[in-house]
């Protein structure tokens, strides 16, 4: 059983424009003991779907349709105080800066004691799995460095406290909302080398969202590609990035400039912008800027199979399983 | 081709105040740099943060004062320049700083924005309207922009106007602060590509500052690496790129990981976290984190050895043809 099941969610933002669709028809699972990535551009729908998730929405978002079940409970019929309850124990979650996730006045040693609250721990022994949770991610020393205030660590370490915290509860789905953007790219490295180990550690489930395409392909199982609120592909990183079937997923990454190879002063683009959510175009969401744009990409196209575990939503796929 | 600007032994140094376990001292945040920028070319400077890459890129522009050594622009000595003098010259030497939205006044519309230069540089009797449209048509914005506020703008259209805003006085040397950083893929391969354009067309030159590696593969001409203050390895890009020498050049084209799950990837990983700049470790300063450091590294500061088109500073550099033979 997959430990995170989105069916068909669909979410949109009340503006005085008219409702913005933000997500629409968005399905996806992540497995036990699976890491799953989320790629996509700003503008996706990937911070939307997480607050869906972790049930903490903006004040105008509305949850038009669908289901998310976590371990085969539907998360969004539950009350605030079961959703409390949850959070942080069965769901937590590592967000992009580490510079503002800690609080400033209090020591690293008592925030850490602080979120054991539910378990019944004396609180030298709550301190004792805190270090040894600090030691677990790779900080040196961890006994003495309790004691210290988060503006004593550089964002690396924060970031490593985060996921030290995120990880204390032993959750069963850890979400990591860009967790390196905002590291340098060798501590980024080291960051995602230590989330592998720690999920193999922990056995939980990752929930990993980037717009980093190399990221991905190093980290995750799976890759769930996003474009304007819809999901365009998934599938495993193997698959969806040596044969990508949706010209979206193809044209993200050609313009990955890592991926080219030869020195040229002419990079690939994506040309035209995101539609707009609110007076949503016919049809497939991507034609505007698709390049392989045909008459029947005026009617929205299902999800296709690529192979089993393989899917895009794409006119093309059908026509070339029938060719 | 001539060179437009030589940099020297730079070196910026900030004083830190005393706080109650240490006592005031100083700071060098660039520690004696020295590179060259050819007219009409790109050079990149690369580092992360803290490694003094900004710092560098605002003391050539005039807004950080250089301790030591020189900074010559045509000829001209431009450290110690008073103020006033400066700002004559940018209108040849200009900025375009990181923050795309942050550096645009939300008060100003567009065309304020991007012909502020002009005003100045006190340059009168021009059309405001007519060079707002031939600026905002260089970049590629449409001219309903022209009316626009900041805040109704894109990241990546901010950073246009940033661009325009750059450009207006016919500038030889732009020096971009991280022109990418923050933007979606398809966007910044956009950008890069209006930047190389622009130089194509006006025979700017270009500095410029990232973090990015693949950013500054495909644009620049020569790049940079710095660490700490200090350039490490510097060289022709296609150079440094194939061959690079220094351990951190290494550590930084490894850690930029390939969308590809099956990438053989040559992985030089890094201990631990740049040490403090306050204090700076003994001989070669990147020995902390070097994963091929040996006991001469803590000791003996390297020297900077030049080979063919380029240089590094390391006691013992990637040596490609035996590069089997070595372990981590």
């Amino acid at each position: 059983m997959a430990v995170l099941d989105i069916l068909d969610l669909s979410v949109s933002y009340t503006t005085p424009r008219g409702d913005l669709k933000a997500l629409r028809g968005v399905s996806l699972s992540v497995p036990q003991r699976r890491i799953v990535g989320i790629v996509g551009e700003s503008g996706c729908g990937k911070s939307t779907l997480i607050s869906a998730i972790i049930r903490l929405m903006a004040p105008n978002a509305q949850i038009r349709s669908g289901s998310i079940r976590l371990k085969g409970a539907e998360i969004l019929e539950l009350s605030e105080a079961q959703m409390r309850a949850l959070r942080g124990a069965e769901i937590s979650m590592v967000f992009q800066d580490p510079m503002q996730t800690h609080n400033p006045v209090l020591t690293v040693g008592r925030q850490m004691i602080d979120i054991q609250y539910r378990d019944k721990l004396s609180k030298t022994e709550k301190r004792k799995r805190a270090a040894g949770m600090l030691a677990l991610v790779g900080i040196p020393d961890p006994e003495a460095r309790l004691n210290q205030y988060p503006f004593e660590f550089s964002g690396g370490m924060r970031q490593r406290i985060a996921i030290a915290m995120a990880l204390m509860a032993k959750p069963a789905l850890l979400i990591a909302d860009e967790p390196t953007t905002a590291l340098d790219a060798t501590l980024e490295v080291q960051i995602i080398k230590r989330l592998r180990e720690l999920q193999e550690e922990v056995g939980c489930s990752i929930l990993f969202i980037s717009h980093h395409l190399g990221v991905i392909a190093e980290l995750c199982d799976e890759v769930v590609v996003m474009y304007a609120g819809e999901v365009v592909e998934s599938g495993s990183v193997r698959d969806v990035f040596h044969n990508p079937a949706h010209p979206y997923t193809r044209a993200l990454l050609d313009c990955d400039p890592g991926h080219i190879k030869v020195r040229t002063r002419n990079l690939p683009t994506i040309p035209g912008n995101i539609p707009d959510l609110v007076h949503l175009p016919q049809g497939c969401i991507f034609a505007g800027r698709c390049d392989k744009r045909h008459d029947a990409c005026a009617a929205r196209p299902d999800m296709a199979t690529v192979n089993p575990s393989h899917h895009a939503a794409c006119h093309l796929i059908a026509v070339r399983e029938t060719a | 081709m001539s060179t437009l600007l030589q940099i020297r032994d730079v070196r910026v140094r900030f004083r830190v105040r005393g706080g109650i376990f240490s006592s005031a001292g100083s700071i060098d945040a660039v520690s004696g740099v020295s590179l060259k920028i050819e007219e009409g070319t790109t050079c990149g400077i690369v580092g992360e943060s803290g490694s003094g890459k900004t710092t560098l890129a605002r003391a050539v522009a005039g807004l950080h004062h250089a301790t030591s050594g020189s900074i010559l622009y045509r000829g001209q000595e431009l450290r110690d320049l008073p103020e006033a003098e400066f700002r004559k010259l940018r209108r040849e030497i200009v900025m375009m700083f990181q923050d795309p939205i942050g550096s645009l006044s939300p008060r100003l519309s567009i065309k304020s924005l991007i012909t502020e230069p002009f005003r100045i540089q006190g340059i009168k009797g021009r059309d405001l309207d007519a060079e707002a449209k031939r600026l905002l048509a260089m970049v590629g914005l449409p001219p309903e922009f022209a009316a626009r506020y900041p805040y109704q703008i894109s990241g990546g259209q901010a950073r246009r106007v940033g661009v325009a805003r750059a450009l207006a006085l016919d500038p030889k040397l732009l020096i971009a602060d991280e022109p990418t950083a923050g933007l979606d893929v398809s966007i910044q391969g956009e950008m890069l590509n209006l930047l190389a354009r622009l130089q194509d067309e006006l025979g700017l030159a270009i500095m410029i500052i990232t973090h990015n590696l693949s950013v500054v593969r495909h644009i620049t001409d020569r790049v940079g690496i710095m660490y700490l203050g200090k350039l490490v390895e510097e060289g022709e890009t296609e150079t440094v790129f194939a061959r690079p020498q220094h351990p951190y050049t290494l550590a930084l084209l490894a850690a930029n990981p390939e969308a590809d799950p099956d990438a053989q990837l040559m992985r030089v990983e890094l201990k631990g976290e740049p040490p403090s700049i306050l204090r700076r470790p003994d001989g070669c300063e990147f020995h902390t984190r070097c994963p091929f450091a040996q006991p001469k590294c803590a000791a003996e500061v390297p020297a900077w050895e030049v080979s063919g088109e380029a240089a590094h500073r390391c006691h013992f550099p990637a040596s490609w043809a035996q590069s089997e033979g070595r372990t981590a």
